[in-house]
């Protein structure tokens, strides 16, 4: 291959200032949300003592999960040696800070008291699995920085054990990332849906999917913005068949984790609930995580494109990366709101009620409010990386990429 | 320390100037400290402590005794300047064959002496306490008991809280440190109970010795304020008001005292115990 | 001709200027006149009060909340109860008038706190304990001086 060389966005397009505009704006929108909930209090959301995790939870785990999936790219090229993917390692890397950077302002934001940020900084308890992910988020964007550094100094990248050191650092803080996340839930002993360990490679999986989904559309929009081929057909191939392996290992997860719950009596009304008659859970667990989310795209990437398919193999990749990420989302409510709108069982097998809707399924609409916090939270990635790469050189030379 | 505030003012009843010689004997303790050169000394504090000890001695006149608990149970009574300590474990008894499943009695006292009540919200509305009632799928048949925090000896909220504000007391009782709340919300993730309130809405007219405010998650304190004057809790005394006497106080430590006497001698229940979170309510006749 | 109008203009600018001035003297004239508490004296000198009285309310937080030590002195229902302003109602103002004893300084110096969020701004009903008396309320001088003889201890050790 020859020699890779990097540009910076120059001489933009009406669509990139479009996209950066509308980012723009959807934050702005975000923060007024944010100050209207921190205003009113949590009562203008849908959230309630019951579902005290509502849609900012939602986008803000699937953006922590999507952002260490993120650095796939850049630790396949360094972790395993595979130069084919080395021009896409720095943008891996902006991309999956932007992502977790979004995901923490959205999480920040929905505190009941936001104003005391430097007290969740400053005073720790130690057993606390949410006190460690702050040192796991913390620790990552350091990590993911000094990597990027190592990619993009001149003196620095030329001595490939720097880069190689820091990546394999940064692969094992990603998995630790993403086991810490995981575990916020399968760390929870009273609530059945989440009660296990499976949580953290279940969550594991689901990041590699959602990462290299954002990573695809990012480099796609990234080919139209500059008029060059970033990737060439070889690549293209790669990524569509990391996608499937990824896309398949999540179902295995879900597969096993239900599958667990379901041997299990004691968990039979959860599982009920989530696979059979949780209404909205239920169908956003088998149409939006199983089908939209995995199916769909495994069966687009496998058999829609090529000679007398319906899409070209650009086509197929793009709508298949949407579809894993709607699913993602999915995927999230169920596990996040579906898993405690599913009553405490305080009496195994007996019926609780009480004024304080105690055996009930807990009610949960999500306020417009609270649904735009958590889309600026994309947004803010988004804009992040769009700036990211107007102002360093992240992205590859088509000429020396497909060359 | 009371012979040496008096030498520090000169045993005069008080005065500004004496504040100066305080002071300076609070600085010489200082010094000595940090000659001896151990520990890192919290300079915050020690400059909090000469300050407060000059303040000390030029207003409060010597030889003030201790207040009387005339009526406070003196097996729990601890005289206001003194820390909690472990000695002491605070629980609930609560007898539910003495609890009508009409009285709500515990409930409404609790919503008085704290300042929570119901604005017709059930869903984001705080509720310390309730009246659970419990359905057997078989038979049909039901019973009712007050529920709330169970101040757990191994409390998961405490395990989970990411600033250390859910926490537990020496005394075993479990609280929230509202000033160091941030309202994640992941204590209440974390209860096997749904012990605990999330305040949705900004409050006015709390009560004085019961903070609550918009943004942080709170929870029974078994009136904290209560006992550590000695009393005993909001609902405790409700119950004991309205005949039934169904619900006891004390401490289960203490061998003599009545709660630990009944939870030796009578088949008690603590919910959801397989969790293995060691809770400090116990309930008769379940 | 023209410079004069300019001139003119500047002057009505500066009359008006003064005029506005003058009409919100009364609000930012002098340093606060806080009400006087009940009783002699405060618990401590008033000098220091000023300028410490947040950290000792932030010590006496820590040791209330965790500790359960509850003397009376630096309690905030202390301050509160001794620092009462009555309002036009007989009832002692809350911190949503201009009036109450911390807004009065605190408006001034435009420093603001959020105690008031969570706690009462005005006395209440007086606590009963079910059994005990009203608790929070010792005169505790010697219980305050033995605590400050313990964490001198500590600081000496």
């Amino acid at each position: 291959m020859a020699r890779i060389t990097f540009q910076r966005l120059e001489d933009h397009s009406t669509l990139f200032w479009g996209l950066l505009g509308l980012h723009a704006l959807i934050v702005a929108l975000g923060l007024g949300a944010a100050y209207y909930m921190e205003h009113h209090g949590h009562v203008v959301t849908g959230m309630n003592n019951a579902v005290v995790w509502g849609m900012p939870h939602v986008f803000a785990v699937f953006l922590i999960v999507s952002a260490s999936g993120a650095l796939n790219v850049a630790s396949i090229s360094s972790v395993f040696n595979k130069l084919a993917y080395k021009p896409f390692a720095r943008l891996s890397g902006i991309l999956a800070i932007a992502l977790l950077v979004g995901g923490l302002i959205v999480l920040v934001l929905d505190l009941g008291r936001p104003d005391r940020l430097t007290v969740a900084m400053t005073t720790y308890n130690f057993k606390s699995i949410f006190a460690w992910n702050i040192y796991l988020y913390i620790g990552f964007i350091a990590i993911v920085g000094v990597y990027l550094f190592t990619m993009m100094d001149r003196g620095v990248s030329q001595t490939p054990t720097a880069t190689r050191t820091v990546g394999w650092l940064a692969f094992g803080w990603r998995l630790a990332l993403t086991t810490g996340t995981g575990s916020i839930f399968g760390f929870l002993v009273a609530r059945e849906a989440f009660d296990s360990a499976i949580m953290a490679p279940l969550f594991i999986a689901a990041s590699f999917l959602y990462g290299l989904a954002f990573t695809v559309l990012v480099l796609f929009t990234m080919c139209r913005e500059t008029r060059q081929m970033l990737m060439g057909e070889e690549m293209i191939q790669s990524f569509r068949g990391l996608m499937i392996v990824f896309s398949f290992a999540l179902l295995y997860f879900t597969a096993v984790k239900h599958l667990t719950s379901l041997y299990a009596s004691e968990h039979h009304g959860v599982e009920a609930f989530i696979l059979r008659d949780g209404g909205i859970y239920t169908a956003l667990f088998w149409i939006g995580h199983v089908l939209v989310g995995n199916i769909l795209p495994i069966a687009i990437l496998a058999f829609g494109s090529g000679e007398a398919r319906p899409f070209s193999e650009r086509q197929a990749m793009t709508i298949a990366s949407v579809l894993a990420l709607m699913g993602g989302l999915a995927f999230m409510y169920v596990t996040i709101i579906g898993g405690q709108a599913y009553p405490l069982n305080l009496f195994p097998g007996m019926e609780t009620s009480s004024s304080f809707l105690d055996g009930e399924v807990a009610r949960y609409a999500p306020s417009l409010p609270e649904v735009m916090l958590g889309v600026a939270g994309i947004s803010i990635a988004m804009l992040v990386v769009g700036i990211a790469i107007k102002v360093l050189p992240f992205l590859p030379r088509g000429e020396s990429v497909t060359a | 320390m009371i012979a040496k505030a008096d030498e520090a003012n000169g045993g005069c009843g008080a005065g500004c100037s004496c504040a100066t010689r305080a002071s300076d004997a609070g600085e010489a303790t200082a010094t000595t400290r940090t000659v001896e050169g151990a520990d890192p000394v919290d300079v915050g504090r020690r400059w909090f402590m000469k300050a407060a000890t000059a303040f000390s001695t030029t207003v409060i006149a010597p030889g003030v005794t201790l207040m009387a608990f005339a009526e406070s149970d003196p097996a729990i009574a601890r005289p206001a300047d003194q820390p909690v300590s472990s000695k002491h474990r605070f629980g609930l008894l609560i007898d539910l064959a003495k609890c009508p499943s009409g009285c709500s009695d515990c409930v409404t006292a609790c919503s008085t002496e704290n300042g929570w009540k119901l604005n017709g919200r059930p869903e984001t509305d705080a509720q310390w306490i309730r009246k659970l009632t419990v359905t057997n799928r078989k038979d049909g048949s039901s019973f009712s008991l007050p529920m709330m925090c169970q101040h757990c000896a191994d409390p998961p909220c405490v395990d989970v809280c990411p600033t250390g504000a859910s926490f537990k007391r020496a005394d075993g009782i479990v609280l929230v440190d509202k000033h160091i709340c941030i309202g994640c919300r992941y204590c209440m993730m974390a209860c096997p109970y749904k012990a605990r309130s999330f305040i949705h809405e900004p409050l006015e007219d709390q009560k004085p010795h019961a903070p609550r405010g918009k943004g942080c998650v709170e929870s029974c304190t078994m009136c904290v304020h209560r006992v550590d004057a000695g009393g005993t809790p909001a609902c405790v005394e409700a119950c004991a008001k309205a005949g039934h006497s169904a619900m006891i106080f004390g401490d289960l430590n203490d061998p003599a005292s009545e709660i630990a006497k009944r939870v030796a001698t009578y088949r008690t229940t603590r919910i959801r115990d397989d969790l293995g979170t060691d809770p400090g309510v116990y309930y008769q006749n379940l | 001709m023209l410079f004069s109008t300019w001139k003119k203009r500047l002057l009505t600018v500066v009359a008006i200027a003064i005029a506005i001035t003058g009409a919100m003297t009364p609000v930012i004239a002098g340093p606060p006149q806080p009400a006087k508490g009940r009783g002699d004296k405060c618990v401590a000198d008033t000098e220091w009060m000023r300028r410490n009285h947040m950290t000792a309310l932030h010590h006496k937080r820590d040791d209330t909340v965790h500790e359960g030590v509850r003397t009376k002195t630096f309690s905030l229902t202390g301050c509160i109860d001794c620092h009462q302003v009555a309002g036009t109602d007989g009832r002692a103002v809350t911190v949503a008038d201009p009036k109450h004893f911390c807004r009065t300084c605190h408006d001034y110096t435009a420093v603001s706190v959020d105690c008031f969020q969570c706690h009462a701004s005005r006395p209440g009903d007086p606590v009963t304990t079910g059994s005990a008396d009203s608790g929070h309320h010792p005169p505790g001088a010697a219980a305050d001086i033995a605590a400050l003889d313990r964490y001198l201890k500590e600081v000496g050790r």
